[in-house]
């Protein structure tokens, strides 16, 4: 990091004592006061009063070293003579270089007290071709729930996609999230930094944040440079990789802008002991933003676009639940042939445009407002294999256009930050009927406005508290067909009639339509009792309507081979959480401690039901159900410097999922995880490092058994048997390797070299929360090369 | 900069006009064309025609398919059979058969039927481009001796037709999707 030496004034003399007494106030170069900034002198710190004050005693005369520090802004360091008790002010411009690690955590921080990780950019960079969710997990509590080797998304302690809302650049990700194999439509390449919250406190983005918000913020170059950046990526899993490239222009004043580019092309992937058919991936995605920034006010305005085409393995499409009981009674996968590039049915295509533009302008120095549009754009195409070949339509044709107005005031002073906004959307997803499917979800509009204020009270700088409350309210309509076998089915006759627009054959055309008042809160507390030891609380209510999928879902999912039925009789889900951190640092150690607990009320889940027979034989039927239902669990993240190369790091996660009116456990909770990384790191050789990393994920203890008996023919007679869903796979333990390197090129310019093994040992296993488990084992070993230009 | 905000305000409000727009569409409904509702195997020989029917008219709907059998086999015969599939949800109905008959590299039907019931071998008229069998035509010899049992028939959707013995009609190789399954009662007088 570069080192600026910005000014400094007013320097008097006050005699020749050899201790002395140094103060003076810290301000930004407008002159507004920074607390908690750090000043050193001598040998003394201390750090700035709200007011941006100081004071130091006991400094010796002579010359000493002077170094002013703040998150955000440019270290200061000189040398100074003191001769005297004085006082020195200095101003902190803001910083212009990249934001790494703790910083970011702080500057985009929602408020203090909330309970939240970061991940920095040189592990973004690291992981530059993983999707979102493997990032994420480099945080402990977050577990990834995947479907086949390609479609990831992120669980936090425990809770995944509607419940975890991605902010994008200040825009709530609108892709169709409600779907377990739904993957978020985001290139991680596009990331300066990655939060996680755990909990619903931030309050700006939504009040139905049930297990917890990922925000993402781009890159800021805050000083006037041109520079560029690019990373290739190749794996021998999947024999493909990526190419990403990023120019950025920054600017103190005026214009600056990025754009990324990104390229994917992955072949099949595989297993230990046979190629999974049908998993090649390929995706391009580019984003700019374009901004101005001017004495008073800043104009943000970004544009994103994001492609992906994914096979599903082929060895996972089944017909009905014969073919389940053969897969799990196997466990070999029914389908493997040889490796091919290329991608056929099953298949998904993805495509996602979101464009936003942000007006924020500073009336004075406490007051700012924020005005925001966004529009989204979402389509999906499922490609099932049809009966005939010839027929190349999807089937499943989603679109969702998402409109959303966010407009913010802010107030702060030195103790107190208010924060209150409005939030108008809309939202319409087309379902097209020309697939010759009966869709999943069907057509619908959505109209949301919400009202939240946020306000943090700082007592001092080891105290400060927060609340929030937040009202949604939404009016939702779809229209939908349902077959009058199903209407009757479902016993709507008594409760819905009034939906019914019309007869159209054996189904009925409805316009089921639902408003609802969302309810969100949230306090929050944090104390810092010295400087290594700080403690955050949080407390917080939630409150989410059911996605389209829980309240419409009717009929065969094609890619589980399962009938899901929603129900029109599902109320909001209520969540009140507590979750804690505990924080305590020792001289070569870092210990993060995280506890939580999740009542939630009104937990809707997927629950087997029974069987439905049709023509294609018999299918299990899932019904959206809804419980009382408590998650508990910890995380523990630990830091260990044994001495300046050599490091150790933890990662600890453990959930726990019971279904209070049932008296049982909840599906689909990850595992208890365990990762321990040893890293070496020498600087003087080119920056050499060197990581060996284990990942240990324990075999699940804790399931509902919903295991079901069925027919199979057997010697040409029916015969029951059990198929076993519910048991998780075996734990496992693997090790991956991790290698670079960095040399100058050139002039100014950098390459760096990485070479890393993912599965190191070709360890066979199966993932729990993998949803394709039945059919295949996970990905074996995977070399991968990095190149790294900046320039 | 005035200019700027006119463009923004332009782009918005015809965003959310199209938007709007979309929504007073009525969508029709969809014409199921992935369905088969109708599965039908007539047996002939000894003079007797008999017809086996399992259809299901709400497709993926909650209702069982209705199955019909016209009648019941006698010991010994031999039997010529014939298996028809039907979308009669799509407008006009649907014959799926010759459909299956000119992809029937990518099809097979498979008959299961306990020995003492009858034995089933597929028809030597009836195969796919490689010379594999489809199945749509078989024969069936009923059992020696006055029994009850089921007719599994299965329709499947790219099964591996080189696995040992998915030509002869033994369906536990052949992996690949189920796109039809019915299971008829079946009596041996």
């Amino acid at each position: 990091m570069r080192l600026f030496i910005v000014m400094y004034s007013c320097l008097a003399f006050w005699g020749a004592y050899s201790q002395n007494t140094i103060s003076g106030t810290i301000t930004t170069e407008n002159g507004l006061p920074l607390s908690d900034v750090h000043v050193h002198i001598g040998k003394k710190a201390t750090a700035t009063k709200p007011d941006g004050t100081y004071i130091l005693s006991g400094i010796p005369s002579g010359v000493q070293k002077v170094y002013v520090a703040a998150i955000g802004y440019t270290t200061l360091e000189k040398q100074m003579e003191i001769t005297g008790s004085t006082t020195l002010n200095f101003q902190l411009q803001e910083q212009v270089v990249v934001l790494k690690d703790m910083e970011i955590k702080q500057r985009i921080t929602k408020n203090s007290s909330n309970s939240e990780q970061n991940i920095r950019i040189e592990t973004i960079e690291q992981l530059s071709n993983s999707s979102l969710a493997t990032l994420l997990k480099e945080v402990s509590g977050v577990a990834v729930l995947k479907t086949g080797s390609n479609i990831m998304k992120p669980v936090i302690n425990g809770l995944h996609s509607s419940r975890v809302p991605i902010i994008n650049q200040n825009v709530r990700m609108e892709d169709q999230q409600w779907g377990t194999e739904h993957a978020p439509n985001f290139d991680v390449n596009a990331a300066g930094s990655v939060t996680i919250i755990k909990g619903a406190s931030a309050l700006q983005y939504g009040g139905d944040a049930i297990g917890g918000v990922v925000v993402i913020e781009p890159e800021l170059l805050r000083k006037d440079t041109l520079q560029a950046k690019s990373i290739l990526n190749l794996a021998t899993n999947g024999r493909g990789g990526s190419v990403s490239t990023m120019v950025q222009k920054g600017a103190k004043k005026g214009w600056s802008w990025n754009a990324l580019g990104t390229f994917k092309y992955e072949g099949d992937k595989e297993a230990p002991n046979y190629v999974l058919s049908n998993s090649g991936a390929r995706g391009s995605s580019f984003s700019g933003n374009l901004r101005f920034a001017g004495e008073r006010y800043h104009w943000n305005s970004y544009y994103s676009y994001f492609q992906q085409e994914v096979g599903i393995l082929k060895a996972a499409h089944i017909g009905n639940v014969t073919d389940l009981y053969t897969a799990i009674a196997t466990q070999k996968p029914n389908s493997t042939e040889d490796f091919t590039y290329s991608i056929a049915a099953p298949k998904q295509e993805v495509q996602h445009h979101l464009a936003k533009i942000n007006y924020q302008f500073r009336k004075n120095e406490s007051s700012t407002f924020d005005f925001q549009y966004a529009v989204q754009h979402n389509q999906r195409l499922e490609f099932d294999l049809r009966r005939n070949a010839l027929n190349t339509k999807a089937a499943l044709d989603l679109a969702v256009t998402t409109h959303s107005f966010l407009g913010t005031y802010t107030y702060s002073n030195t103790l107190v930050n208010l924060k209150s906004g409005v939030q108008i959307g809309y939202q319409n997803n087309f379902s097209d009927p020309k697939t010759g499917v009966r869709p999943l979800i069907p057509s619908y509009s959505k109209m949301e406005t919400g009202l939240f204020a946020i306000g943090t009270y700082k007592k001092n700088n080891a105290t400060s508290f927060e609340a929030g409350i937040r009202y949604d309210f939404a009016n939702i309509e779809a229209s939908k067909y349902y077959l009058k076998s199903r209407w009757e089915e479902r016993n709507y006759a008594a409760d819905f009639s009034h939906f019914i627009v019309r007869e159209e054959g054996n189904q009925w055309f409805t316009k089921p339509r639902f408003l609802q008042h969302n309810w969100a809160a949230n306090i929050g507390y944090r104390k810092q009792f010295h400087h290594e030891f700080e403690w955050i609380m949080n407390i917080s209510l939630a409150t989410r309507m059911p996605n389209p999928s829980e309240w419409f879902s009717d009929g065969l999912h094609h890619s589980n081979g399962q009938i899901e039925l929603g129900d029109l009789r599902l109320k909001q889900e209520k969540a009140y959480k507590w979750n804690t951190t505990i924080k305590k640092e020792w001289k070569t150690l870092t210990a993060t401690l995280q506890p939580f607990v999740n009542r939630v009320s009104g937990f809707i889940y997927l629950q087997p039901t029974g069987f439905e027979t049709t023509i294609r034989g018999a299918f299990p039927v899932w019904e959206y159900k809804q419980t009382e239902a408590l998650l508990t669990g910890v995380d523990l993240n630990t830091q260990w410097d044994w001495n300046s190369y050599l490091q150790h790091g933890l990662n600890f996660s453990f959930v726990n999922g019971h279904d209070l009116t049932k008296k049982a456990y909840l599906i689909d909770m990850p595992p208890v995880q365990l990762q321990q990384t040893f890293t070496y790191v020498k600087k003087e050789w080119h920056h050499l490092k060197i990581a060996l990393k284990n990942e240990i994920v324990f075999t699940k203890k804790q399931f509902p058994n919903y295991d079901f008996e069925t027919n199979i023919v057997v010697d040409g007679e029916l015969t029951p048997v059990f198929v076993p869903i519910s048991k998780p796979p075996k734990g496992y333990s693997l090790f991956h390797f991790y290698s670079e390197m960095a040399f100058p090129m050139f002039q100014k310019n950098k390459i760096t070299v990485a070479f890393s093994v993912q599965n190191l040992t070709n360890k066979v296993y199966r993932d729990y929360l993998n949803r394709q488990r039945f059919f295949a084992d996970e990905m074996g070993s995977s070399f991968q090369v990095q190149l790294k230009f900046n320039y | 900069m005035k200019n700027l905000k006119k463009a923004v305000a332009v782009v918005f409000l015809t965003l959310l006009n199209s938007a709007c727009n979309n929504d007073d569409t009525v969508n029709p409904p969809v014409n199921e064309e992935e369905v088969i509702t109708t599965v039908t195997t007539v047996l002939t020989g000894g003079g007797q025609v008999i017809t086996l029917t399992s259809r299901d008219l709400d497709g993926d709907g909650p209702n069982a398919p209705i199955q019909t059998v016209s009648g019941n086999l006698v010991a010994g015969t031999t039997y010529m059979g014939a298996t028809t599939f039907k979308n009669e949800l799509a407008n006009p109905v649907e014959d799926l058969t010759t459909e299956i008959e000119e992809e029937g590299a990518a099809h097979q039907v498979f008959y299961q039927i306990a020995p003492a019931v009858g034995a089933i071998t597929y028809a030597a008229n009836n195969v796919d481009v490689n010379g594999k069998p489809i199945g749509l035509r078989f024969s069936l010899v009923a059992g020696s001796a006055a029994t009850t049992g089921t007719l599994t028939i299965t329709l499947k959707h790219l099964p591996n037709k080189a696995a040992t013995g998915v030509a002869q009609g033994n369906i536990a190789n052949a992996g690949g999707a189920t796109d039809a399954m019915v299971v008829f009662p079946i009596a041996v007088n």
